[in-house]
């Protein structure tokens, strides 16, 4: 059944204070590669993304290599190997560049390796001179390479990425996307993005999601070329988006 | 002067003892959004069997103290590691039903202490120092301040080490900023919760056992009593801040001598009104995180 | 229909109750002799009034989710404002009993206004501080106006002679019985309005009430005034039923247990709240006996000791009940009947 998958969501609901956020929504992630979850603001994507982790109430089923892991607490499931990179970064921003990178450090299979540190100390050469600094008093860009460096330090099997460009400015946004493409050749990424462009540079297949159900799935290619699909599931025209 | 040194020092040994109280309702509230209403029973507890292990040393010696303080400490530590275990883990995340289960407990077990050791309060024995008083700038400071103080400087000094060097230190540091984060970095923030309610129960039970001796008397509701103005010092101080307790400890305490002694003994409702203004003027407390 | 015979038993009971110190009912096990005799009359009355102070402690923490730690302080206010105002004055009873209601108001807005600047667990904490800050007061008896921990006799100068001294302890139970349903129909009413359904909605979600424009602070300290005002009612009562005021009243623990009544009940339903402080006040009185009992004194100490602390054993109960029965009695009590109920097929369509 796993097939070359990595994760597979089956019928998943998610609830948040007794409502239903996101409605029996199905959808796979291949071994390799960038997946792409888009959609509107506020269709669910987000908390998609946290009822696989068990951040919120769920039902239904999620596979991680073929496995159930729905009955389990999150923290078993990032031990699985899933890192999180959230929304709005979510470093700590009492403790230092250091402690929050120091916080993310796993012993044993799956975990920090050599190799991991090594990537993150390439593509985030600040952190290292920012060891010393509070996490709160980083700029956004910074605060996100943090979240970003969190998840890559770990032998992961898959990583769920939350808009890491939201509120960045463009010249940020471009580095950001440089990273998430290095971290894609070792790792697959299912990607929630509002950028269009980030989207056209790093996605390989999108998941389209509307008012809390799967309304779209296959190539990122089709879906970006194709003008009328983009109006009508993302309400977006692909020109203006493109020359933003 | 010297009577307001008096004041100043009697204050400050006062704000020793509700700190050690404060610590660990602050590191739990913080840390797991729990109010411990059984944070009062650890102290009782601490004092009651942390006094009979000093005793069979020798009531009123140095050595039957020291061991009182060590077993005072453990007892609270155990009893609070049991109380999570048992009752807090099993309604993970339920707040409502958390601090009902605390407050369940502390009604329990103060009316089990009152059919074990009687509802009065007995007398100790304290090493003779203790019953004593030093003589600073002419004012006659009573020893239990110092021992007070010194206690809580210790305990504060060792619970910041601890957060800030340790691994779960730094994981309790991260879970009262970010809990769900912590476990999204895969992990157990629940081991940390047993070991706040450990460290918060050892802080209360040393300050039961030292208690015992500033009042010169051990009593079933000694706990009841004091957490009430640990209870006060946690809000000014801003819930889950450590500084803000150690700070507001302080000031309530001095604040309740001061009144006592020149304002016709309303020190503890000077405090009641210290804790409206706060919250008029800072609902988050003074060092709390705005809501 | 339905609604009819609901009614129909309301009144039923109702009536039965109100011709209790009329009867010669012996409920062995709860009352300590016959219904009409003073004994049972004063444990029943108790029971009412009890009721009636938990129905009040529903409005705040059932109703609008307001865990207050600091509610005996109204009730407090009650029992040592009225004893207080006929002690020191010759106001006859309800002039007073008006004049210490007004009091108690005052004082409820004051301490809500600033109480209610904090939510969740620091409400519950500054709540405490407040009501310790009245417990200390009571028990210093400044200017002799209190009593201290003795507590103060009610002065029997201002008050009808039908509602003092033994004889007339059935006036009293009438007295009693009339409160809790007065309160109870308060509290239906108050439930039942715009108010209580703001209140419900900000308890749910204060958020979503701020967004559709309504206004979480006031709603929440109309309740808190409102349901400090009943406290106070049924402490004017409580006095003239125990002829005295008593610090024990004031104190946290007092409120504690008014929680402990609501939670054993079950939260948010009325009846809960009802039972569970007639069930509560009943064990307490029963436990108590228990504890003196030779069966007890008899018994090896690690079983005596528990046993002859009713408040233990209430406790014990206590956490149980939060832990394996959600909903407290109310909740099982409706899950039993749900069980028992066959499940009417195309009737809910």
């Amino acid at each position: 059944m796993s097939g070359p998958n990595v994760l597979e969501v089956r019928g998943l609901s998610a609830r948040i204070a007794g409502q239903e956020v996101v409605h029996d929504v199905s959808f796979e992630v291949p071994a390799a590669g960038v997946t792409a979850v888009l959609g509107r603001n506020g269709v669910g994507k987000t908390s998609t993304l946290r009822a696989v982790l068990g951040l919120v109430e769920r039902s239904g089923e999620v596979l991680l290599d073929g496995v159930r892991v729905d009955g389990e607490r999150t923290d078993r499931i990032v031990r699985r190997g899933v890192g999180y990179v959230p929304e709005d970064r979510e470093v700590f921003a009492g403790l230092t560049v250091a402690e929050n990178l120091r916080l993310a450090h796993r012993a044993g299979p799956g975990g920090t390796t050599a190799e991991h540190r090594a990537l993150v100390d390439a593509l985030f050469p600040d952190l290292a001179t920012r060891a010393a600094q509070r996490a709160g008093t980083l700029s956004g860009g910074q605060q996100q390479m943090v979240s970003l460096a969190r998840a890559l330090l770990n032998d992961n099997r898959i990583l769920l990425v939350d808009e890491p460009t939201k509120g960045l400015a463009p010249r940020i946004v471009g580095e950001v996307a440089e990273a998430l493409a290095a971290a894609a050749r070792t790792v697959p990424i299912l990607l929630v993005e509002q950028n269009l462009q980030v989207v056209e540079r790093l996605a390989d297949r999108v998941v389209v999601i509307d008012a809390g159900r799967v309304v779209h799935t296959g190539p990122a290619r089709d879906l970006l070329d194709d003008a009328d699909l983009l109006q009508r599931l993302l309400g977006v025209h692909a020109e203006t988006e493109a020359a933003r | 002067m010297s009577t307001l040194i008096l004041l100043l020092a009697t204050g400050l040994g006062l704000g020793g003892l509700y700190f050690l109280v404060a610590s660990g309702l602050s590191l739990i509230y913080g840390l797991m959004g729990v109010l411990n209403f059984a944070h009062g029973s650890f102290l009782t507890l601490g004092a009651f069997v942390g006094l009979a292990a000093g005793n069979l040393v020798g009531a009123g010696t140095w050595g039957g103290l020291l061991l009182g303080l060590v077993v005072g400490a453990l007892t609270g530590a155990a009893a609070a590691t049991a109380t999570e275990l048992g009752l807090i883990r099993p309604l993970y995340d339920r707040h409502i039903e958390q601090v009902l289960v605390t407050v369940g407990l502390s009604l329990a077990t103060v009316a089990l202490f009152e059919g074990i050791w009687g509802p009065n309060p007995r007398n100790v024995t304290r090493p003779g120092w203790l019953a004593s008083t030093t003589d600073v700038l002419g004012a006659r400071v009573p020893n239990t301040a110092f021992l007070n103080v010194l206690a809580g400087a210790v305990v504060l000094g060792g619970i910041v080490a601890f957060l800030r060097y340790t691994r779960y230190g730094l994981i309790i540091r991260a879970g009262v900023e970010n809990r769900a984060m912590v476990t999204a970095l895969g992990i157990d923030v629940r081991r940390a919760f047993t070991l706040v309610f450990a460290v918060g129960g050892a802080a209360a039970g040393l300050g039961g056992v030292l208690a015992t001796q500033s009042l010169n008397y051990v009593s079933p509701h000694m706990g009841a009593s004091l957490l009430i103005f640990a209870f006060i010092v946690t809000v000014i101080g801003g819930m889950g801040s450590l500084t803000g307790a150690a700070v507001a400890s302080v000031v309530v305490a001095v604040l309740q001598q001061l009144a006592n002694f020149y304002l016709n003994n309303t020190g503890d409702l000077i405090v009641v009104l210290l804790l409206a203004l706060v919250l008029l003027v800072r609902p988050s407390g003074l060092l709390g995180r705005p809501a | 229909m339905n609604r009819t015979r609901t009614l129909l038993g309301a009144l039923g009971t109702l009536v039965l109750l109100a011709c209790l110190p009329l009867l010669a009912l012996p409920v062995p096990g709860v009352l300590p002799g016959y219904t009409y005799e003073p004994g049972s009359l004063q444990l029943l009355a108790l029971c009412w009034l009890t009721a009636a102070l938990a129905l009040s402690y529903h409005l705040l923490f059932g109703l609008a989710g307001l865990m207050s730690f600091g509610h005996a302080l109204y009730f407090a206010a009650g029992t040592y404002g009225l004893a207080i105002v006929l002690d020191r004055t010759d106001v006859p009873l309800l002039p007073a009993a008006a004049l210490v209601l007004v009091g108690g108001i005052a004082l409820a807005f004051v301490v809500g206004a600033v109480s209610l600047r904090v939510t969740g667990i620091s409400f519950a904490m500054v709540t405490l501080a407040f009501a310790q800050a009245g417990n200390v007061l009571v028990r210093r008896d400044q200017g002799d106006l209190t009593g201290g921990e003795e507590g103060l006799a009610l002065a029997t100068a201002g008050v009808p002679d039908a509602l003092v001294g033994v004889v007339n302890t059935r006036n009293l139970y009438w007295l009693a019985l009339a409160v809790l349903v007065l309160v109870y129909l308060v509290v239906l009413w108050i439930e039942r309005s715009r108010a209580g359904h703001m209140a419900a909605a900000v308890r749910e979600n204060e958020v979503r009430v701020r967004i559709i424009g309504g206004r979480p602070y006031l709603t929440k300290l109309v309740v808190f005034v409102l349901a400090a005002s009943l406290a106070t009612v049924v402490g004017m009562a409580y006095l003239l039923l125990q002829s005295g005021a008593s610090p024990a009243t004031s104190t946290a623990d007092f409120t504690l247990t008014l929680l402990v009544m609501v939670v054993l009940g079950g939260v948010g339903s009325r009846w809960g709240a009802v039972v569970g402080a007639v069930l509560y006040t009943v064990l307490d009185q029963r436990l108590a006996e228990l504890a003196h009992s030779d069966a007890v004194a008899g018994l090896p100490a690690v079983l005596r000791i528990p046993l002859s602390e009713p408040m233990f054993l209430l406790g014990t109960c206590f956490i149980l009940v939060v832990i394996f029965l959600p909903g407290g009695l109310a909740g099982a009590a409706e899950r039993l009947a749900a069980r028992r109920r066959p499940v009417p097929e195309g009737a809910a369509a």
